[in-house]
């Protein structure tokens, strides 16, 4: 089995689990609790805030455990709408391929008489700073960007964005749900006053998440009650999956260059060889692209039978396809970089692991073309492309 | 719990009838590639029998295996009971297909009764 769908979510790693493990037999007290039994859970909860805290360059008080990355997006831009209508300032720019979790926070923004801008991603998934600029006018309460796409694995110019943003005095939030753990972030040299993040995309459990939010800025609380997080996030903390995140982030942190320069050696050998399908094209820019995901589409085939036909062989993957969203619209993040519907039924995302080995990869890349191939076999697109009477977009 | 039922599984894996007739005298495709189906549907009939048939889809997992049992449904039968044949006819055969993916079994009905509609306009035969 290769599992190339590290996007949706990883494996925990051997220090996640151990670190969880002995928490959940031995450190189960509550962290409000003034015992000390309870305290010493509260101390593990505040090795790990300073743990995360130092990944990023931020300070232990600035982080908001939560229940993942779509909570910390949601609590971060309601917080800065709410501050913005304080002010009156009621205007929010972001980008068209954003996750879910902030369009449709976003929308639901709008609906309460919001207005949003979506930047424009361009052909290569990048946004373009002057573009933020321009977008900023004197109403605008906040920018939201990701730091790197979860489809396309583009990564934004967040510091020059985030520049921007300080310069005309604009809160600056990015997920970066995608990019921790996988890329170099620090707070202060990205000039982001808050981030999302979540705990298993980078080896850790599902279920947590962290919210930095820096110094100064008034936060809303999502869910009310106790006063855990500073009274932020009240709700008794998930203190043995909070510990084994932070074990997890501090362990990718300090192998991430010898992981990454290995896993982009790996990303880009894939490339090139599905590069060699015909009538193929990578989704977003080569070089500022995450380690380890790779995105195309396929000309005359349709995504889901691509990933069915590969769990057969073994491989894990996802497509962007309707057929896999559950709607009838193919990826919105496809669209945005201005794929039309044809080819983007026809998309295939492998986000690879540390860990793939080369055998893996040409494993890969042989499969893929065998399928790919088969698929075309019997396709009527295929067949019109072939015979001209449709022309080829890829 | 798997996506699809084995029988649709089985069918999408080994699909029956895949390929073209190069004298079909009957022909229909439907859908389109905007939402990711199309299904073209290839018949010889000689004597009011579907004496071959053959599909070419491109599409989901379950439009291919719908394509494949709509074809198996109806070869070797007269037209006039291929012309009855309905999604539900295909979806039953198929064990079922989630609620979200009947649409491809509407296709595979579209497409026989479109090649069959093609018969009558080449042939001026009235089914």
């Amino acid at each position: 089995m290769i599992y190339a769908d590290n996007a949706a979510t990883t494996k925990m790693s051997a220090a996640a689990i151990e670190t969880m493990t002995s928490l959940l037999n031995e450190t189960w007290g509550n962290p409000s609790s003034l015992y000390g039994f309870g305290q010493k859970a509260k101390e593990v909860l505040e090795s790990a805030r300073e743990k995360v805290a130092a990944v990023i360059g931020a300070q232990p008080r600035d982080i908001i455990f939560t229940s993942g990355g779509s909570e910390a997006d949601n609590q971060a831009i309601l917080s800065a709408a709410a501050l913005g209508r304080q002010k009156g300032k009621m205007h929010i720019v972001s980008s068209a391929f954003e996750h879910h979790a902030v369009l449709h926070t976003l929308k639901k923004l709008e609906k309460e008489g919001f207005e949003v801008t979506l930047l424009d991603v361009h052909e290569d998934g990048l946004i373009r700073v002057p573009e933020v600029e321009e977008a900023i006018r004197d109403d605008t309460c906040l920018v939201t960007i990701m730091y790197a796409n979860n489809e396309i694995g583009t990564i934004q110019p967040i510091r020059e964005i985030g520049a921007v943003c300080r310069k005309k005095n604009v809160l600056f939030h990015t997920d970066a749900v995608q990019a921790i753990g996988h890329i170099s972030i620090d707070v202060d040299r990205d000039n982001i006053d808050m981030l999302s993040a979540s705990g298993h995309k980078f080896h850790g459990p599902k279920g947590t998440g962290f919210l930095y939010v820096r110094k100064g800025i008034l936060i809303s609380n999502l869910i009310e009650g106790g006063a855990q997080e500073r009274g932020k996030r009240a709700g008794t903390e998930n203190v043995p999956g909070i510990a084994a995140m932070a074990a997890a982030l501090e362990e990718v942190s300090a192998n991430m260059e010898r992981n990454t320069t290995h896993q982009r050696e790996m990303r880009d050998r894939l490339i090139a060889g599905l590069k060699q399908i015909p009538h193929s094209a990578l989704n977003g820019d080569e070089t500022n692209r995450l380690p380890g995901n790779v995105n195309f589409c396929f000309e005359g085939i349709e995504g889901e039978s691509l990933l069915l036909l590969l769990d057969d062989k073994g491989i894990e993957a996802s497509s962007g396809s309707a057929c896999t969203s559950g709607s009838l619209d193919p990826s919105h993040v496809l669209l945005a970089i201005g794929r039309v519907h044809d080819v983007a039924h026809g998309s295939l995302r492998l986000s690879i692991g540390e860990e793939i080995t080369e055998e893996e990869v040409d494993y890969l890349i042989r499969s893929v073309t065998e399928v790919v191939e088969y698929l075309r076999s019997f396709s009527p697109i295929w067949r019109d492309l072939m015979t001209g009477k449709k022309e080829f977009i890829l | 719990m798997a996506l699809y039922s084995e029988k649709v599984m089985e069918h999408f894996r080994n699909p029956r009838n895949v390929g073209v007739i190069e004298d079909a005298n009957g022909i229909g495709e439907v859908g389109n590639a905007k939402c990711g189906d199309i299904m073209k549907m290839y018949l010889k009939i000689e004597d009011d029998i579907i004496q071959d048939v053959k599909f070419e889809t491109f599409g989901c997992g379950s439009a291919i295996a719908s394509s494949s049992m709509a074809t198996e449904l109806i070869k070797g039968k007269p037209v006039s009971e291929a012309m009855k044949l309905t999604n539900k006819a295909v979806a039953e055969a198929l064990d079922g297909l989630p609620a979200y993916k009947m649409h491809c079994s509407v296709l595979a009905e579209e497409a026989i009764q479109s090649a069959l509609e093609d018969y009558q306009n080449r042939t001026g035969k009235k089914i």
